[in-house]
């Protein structure tokens, strides 16, 4: 078997990284922090501002806007009008959308593996 | 006593948001009282929505306005903070400072503390500068709409008045509104010296101030999540149960050139690593290369970090920009009512018994014409990742004998509007699905809160008094 070969495995973010989420009125930010720094350049490729905005799809938020933190290193997604009205007015549980990191951190993602 | 320890300023944050353990100063006081230096207890205590509800409070009562939590917070501490040399800092003065520091001028008498130097540091509410009509004349940040009458308008302060306190020999410093790093950076200013426009220092101190100031949150406490990250941790036992139940809240070492130590107590719970603090690094930042404060626009993305001893990580490179021309204030209005009632379903069928009681009061509200905006949840199916119109809930499978309960959430102005919603989940206990359990309701009062832009040279900024306690 040739060594470039590679395999295909879905896993979850939560596998390879922890999360957490803050708010400001109608915005929510989702730092995501790889457990491992080699794991970085694949969450640059994979965790993309498309992916997370049809992760959210259904609270139909307004943009993504993704930071690099390269020296930590980490991601920062700032999602826009995701909240529901934010804790002011959102009629949910969750005003604060501290669960959001959790629902970001069940996301699939397509790792290729040497066989 | 530890000698040489006067090169370093040592910050313990207490209080991370109204409600925070009240007596999570333990752990920061006994760390403190083991060294000699400057010393410091921050509680912040003060998020924005926290403010517009003491302004409600002071509405109806003047005496009122200051944290309800103020006696919790400080009765315990002054004394033997007074007696060790560590100063106090925090905007539990809310939207009544004035007020607080009367207060506190009394506990310190109560308490038979002789000559305490009280400093209360006010100008934010911009109402005694500017007229409701002018503050709606200010640019707005995003599009919310405002409600009228504004119940209140604060501008955020930066650090001066809280470096003029110190200057003033302040013990204890009780602010309104100011920008929560501020907390930290007024006392590194004051005790390093550094230059209003050293914006690299600032930036540090700033810096310190964010990662502290939502207290345990940097030390391991929302970090937990069991069976997950403590795998990777050195210190798992501090993320156990038993640790959290005795959580280390956090301290801060920071040296002249303003890099920095987080650390904990000892033997306390909690756990600081590189993971607890890139956490709470992150926590409510949009741009992390422009974090814009009163003092200093902070640029993290040339922050390390360096896990320097177990609970012990190294802070440093922060990088400032000039202070922002534009300061932001907060403005707070009535908000109406918001209702919230709920029944229980559990056992055989319970899913469909459930699903059927959500279809009746969406019939209810039909036949009403009722226009009010609700939300109608199953909580054990699917309830906290939902959005308003329920998406999620109409596809989501469950256990069909499962535990539920449906919850109806409605807000408006006309308090008898949520109260004939919240009648209506009464009523399905005997008009709705079999077995309907557990009712409860609740109604209450809301505010909301905006906010607004205004020119630094167009508000006239802190001013601060003083009280002295001879007992």
């Amino acid at each position: 078997m040739s060594a470039t070969e590679t395999k295909a495995s879905t896993i979850k973010l939560a596998d390879i990284a922890h999360a957490h989420a803050g708010d400001k009125g109608n915005r929510c930010n989702i730092s995501v922090i790889p457990y491992k720094s080699e794991d970085y350049e694949f969450l640059l490729s994979e965790l993309t501002e498309e992916r997370v905005l049809q992760h959210f799809q259904y609270r139909k938020p307004v943009s993504v806007k993704r930071y690099r933190l390269d020296n930590l290193p980490a991601l920062n997604f700032v999602i826009d009008q995701v909240l529901e009205g934010g804790v002011n007015r959102s009629l949910g549980l969750d005003g604060h959308g501290q669960s959001l990191s959790f629902h970001l951190l069940s996301m699939d993602l397509v790792m290729q593996e040497p066989c | 006593m530890n000698p040489g320890d006067n090169t370093v300023v040592r910050i313990g944050c207490a209080a991370g948001f109204a409600g925070d353990r009240f007596d999570a100063s333990e752990t920061v006081i006994e760390y403190l009282e083991q060294f000699d230096g400057p010393r410091y207890l921050m509680f912040e205590v003060l998020a924005e929505r926290t403010l517009a509800i003491t302004k409600a409070l002071q509405r109806e009562d003047p005496g009122k306005g200051y944290s309800p939590f103020l006696h919790s917070y400080l009765k315990p501490v002054i004394k033997r903070c007074h007696a060790a040399g560590i100063k106090i800092v925090t905007n539990a003065g809310a939207s009544n400072p004035t007020q607080a520091g009367k207060l506190v001028n009394e506990m310190a008498k109560a308490e038979g503390i002789a000559d305490y130097c009280i400093a209360v540091v006010e100008g934010d509410n911009l109402f005694e500068q500017m007229s409701e009509a002018d503050v709606l004349k200010l640019e707005k940040m995003d599009d919310m709409e405002f409600g009228q009458p504004l119940l209140s308008a604060n501008v955020y302060l930066g650090a001066a008045g809280i470096v003029e306190a110190l200057q003033a020999s302040a013990d204890i410093i009780i602010t309104g509104r100011v920008s929560d790093p501020a907390l930290a950076l007024g006392p590194l200013i004051y005790e390093f010296g550094w230059a209003q426009d050293d914006w690299d220092s600032l930036a540090a101190g700033t810096l310190v101030g964010h990662l502290i100031e939502c207290g345990c949150q940097l030390t391991g406490a929302t970090f937990v999540d069991p069976g997950r990250k403590d795998k990777d941790t050195l210190s798992a036992p501090g993320l156990s149960a038993v640790g959290i139940a005795r959580m280390g809240y956090p301290i801060a070492e920071v040296s002249e050139d303003g890099s920095a130590v987080i650390t904990k107590l000892p033997g306390s719970g909690g756990l600081v690593s590189l993971q607890t603090v890139k956490e709470q690094m992150l926590y409510e930042i949009h741009d992390p290369g422009a974090y814009i404060t009163p003092d200093v626009i902070l640029d993290m993305t040339s922050v390390s970090l360096q896990q320097s001893g177990v609970d012990r990580v190294l802070v440093k490179g922060a990088r400032g920009a000039a202070r922002p021309d534009k300061l932001k204030v907060t403005v707070s209005f009535d908000g109406g009512w918001l209702g919230e009632a709920g029944l229980s379903y559990a056992g055989s069928n319970s899913l469909a018994r459930a699903r059927f009681a959500i279809e009746v009061l969406e019939e209810r509200i039909k036949l009403k014409n009722f226009k009010p905006q609700v939300r109608l949840d199953i909580i054990g199916l699917v309830s906290v990742l939902d959005d308003d119109s329920g998406t999620l809930r109409k596809t989501a499978e469950g256990r069909p004998d499962g535990d539920y309960r449906i919850r109806a959430a409605v807000r408006a102005h006309d308090k008898t509007e949520v109260e004939w919603l919240l009648s209506e989940v009464l009523a399905l206990w005997a008009a709705g699905p079999a077995g309907a359990a557990g009712f409860r309701e609740s109604i209450s009062a809301q505010v909301f809160t905006g906010s607004v832009l205004i020119n630094r040279q167009a508000a006239s900024g802190h001013r601060i008094s003083i009280l002295e306690t001879n007992a």
